[in-house]
């Protein structure tokens, strides 16, 4: 058991929000911007009186790398030691800017990630466009230092900075009928390189059941050490689901849509036989070309063996439960 | 003059292996070290291949045949590099685990083929001696045409190793296929000649 705390969240923290919340609604009207409570999320923040919480107006989100305060440190953490900042930022996956790995840090300055808004619809009973500080700002920030697990058999120790999906989910209130999560990120091919050619169908789409959406180690991570995100990481808000792999922790996220029946993800309509839906990191299910069984964990130096990967990416005695049942070979 | 050009081609050659070695020394290696030590010696072994199964396409487009006489340090090269690429997969990302390569040569497509290019090239740097060639006269020639089947080998597994098969890959194997189409068209053509001479003999 690699993780030290569990992260179910206590019933507690639940009503503090609500009072966090409510705090939110009062500063408003004491600011003499009654208007701000009526008009939609997107128009809240600008209304909201300057000085009332310097968050509102120019935060951490209008500017990447910008520092986070106020976050719960090490919700959920882990024995092992971290990846440095230089790693986390210097080798990635975001074929948005590039195929290569150093190729998101080289080529992802130019994109824009503040105003940013993100569309909540589908089958729910309040779907909005929300300011990516209103959606976020009403939730606590959490520290999450979770093991990141490539598909291509590398893997690393990431402290992200975040809110949970399900909170998110819950005040979209979704219907009966909402059983997946579809995301999109961000098409804007004069700034993501990546899309002006076909490497994958832009824009990139990711997916969850329900339930794994709403699970308590999923995350929208939007900061890592401390920070908000880089855009080389997904700026300025992305999914963690940190025991699947990598590419299903979408990057740079401009909608979550409710939907009713298990959406299309990106690499599965790459290559179907080689990616599924579910994409848990799966020691005994290798892909097609490579073995799944062993990982190498990044920062290691040049005599770093490579160690044995975990079921469900160490995460099993939280997520196992959701896929009961299920064949993960067929549903891989 | 000609062993001039020969020792500048030869310092080309070795360039690329110093400049990788002076990276690992300095410690200036990616952030996946061992990926970077395989990819850079992978590629330039590739390069070469590439560039040694050109010449004689080369040869015969521009009819400049003292071009030949680099071939066989482009061949030992490619096989210097494919040597180095070798050695650090089973020395620094396998940490000599022999079980685990053994099977993975055996149930990866990609490092197979990897492993087949690698295997085939052996037999030829040990024949590329001028005693050797004298020795095996025509068998030489066509004991060298494993190059063919090497390349081949050599261009899948690279494709068969990026997670999208677009790009580098790509091109590389489209390369080696316009050089191996090439050799296909030039017997192709010459049998054509060989027969209308007959005919009109």
């Amino acid at each position: 058991m690699l993780l030290k705390r569990s992260p179910d969240i206590p019933a507690s923290e639940i009503t503090d929000e609500r009072l966090y919340l409510r705090r939110r609604e009062f500063m408003r009207i004491a600011g003499g911007t009654a208007m701000a409570v009526a008009a939609a999320p997107l128009l809240a923040c600008a209304a909201e009186p300057a000085g009332a919480d310097p968050a509102a107006n120019g935060g951490p989100f209008d500017a990447p790398g910008s520092p986070l305060t106020g976050y719960k440190e090490k919700a959920v953490t882990t024995d092992e030691k971290l990846n440095t900042f230089e790693e986390i930022t210097g080798y990635n996956n975001f074929y948005e800017f590039g195929t290569n790995k150093g190729d998101p840090k080289a080529y992802s300055g130019s994109l824009k990630t503040s105003p940013w808004t993100v569309k909540v619809d589908g089958l729910c009973s309040k779907p909005a466009d929300y300011h990516l500080e209103d959606l976020i700002k009403p939730i606590q920030l959490e520290e999450r230092i979770y093991r990141l697990r490539c598909v291509e058999a590398w893997s690393m120790v990431i402290p992200w900075i975040g809110v949970p999906l399900s909170k998110v989910i819950e005040r979209a209130e979704p219907t009966a009928k909402a059983t997946f999560i579809q995301f999109t990120t961000l098409l804007r091919p004069s700034q993501m390189p990546g899309q002006t050619t076909s490497v994958l169908e832009w824009p990139y789409v990711e997916g969850l059941r329900m339930d794994e959406a709403k699970h308590p180690l999923t995350i929208l991570a939007v900061g890592m050490y401390g920070k908000s995100l880089i855009n080389q990481n997904g700026a300025p808000i992305r999914l963690v689901v940190p025991w699947k792999y990598g590419f299903k922790s979408i990057k740079s996220i401009v909608r979550i849509r409710f939907v009713d029946k298990q959406p299309e993800t990106s690499w599965n309509i790459s290559n179907s036989q080689e990616y599924g839906f579910y994409s848990n990191v799966n020691p005994q299910v290798d892909h097609p070309r490579w073995s799944q069984a062993s990982e190498r964990r990044l920062g290691g130096g040049l005599f770093n063996s490579k160690i044995p990967t975990k079921m469900f990416n160490g995460y099993g005695d939280q997520v196992a439960s959701l896929y009961t049942g299920m064949d993960l070979r067929r549903n891989y | 003059m000609q062993k001039a050009a020969k020792v500048l081609v030869f310092l080309a050659c070795l360039a690329p292996f110093v400049w990788l070695a002076i990276r690992t020394l300095t410690g200036r290696l990616g952030i996946n070290p061992i990926e970077d030590l395989e990819l850079t010696t992978g590629i330039w072994a590739l390069r070469l291949l590439v560039i040694t199964l050109a010449v004689t396409p080369f040869r015969r487009l521009t009819g400049w045949n003292r071009v030949i006489q680099y071939r066989r340090m482009f061949g030992l090269f490619t096989f210097f590099y494919a040597c180095v690429h070798f050695a650090i997969y089973i020395g620094l990302d396998q940490s000599l685990a022999f079980g685990l390569i053994l099977k993975d040569v055996a149930k990866r497509p990609f490092i197979t083929m990897g492993f087949t290019a690698f295997v085939l090239m052996i037999p030829l740097a040990l024949t590329s001696t001028k005693g050797s060639i004298r020795r095996l006269g025509r068998r030489w020639q066509v004991l060298h045409r494993l190059i063919y089947v090497s390349a081949v080998c050599a261009a899948v597994h690279y494709l068969w190793k990026v997670k999208v098969m677009i790009g580098s890959p790509v091109y590389y194997a489209i390369v080696i296929a316009l050089l191996l189409g090439f050799r296909v068209l030039w017997q192709l053509r010459s049998a054509k000649l060989m027969k209308t001479q007959r005919v009109t003999a």
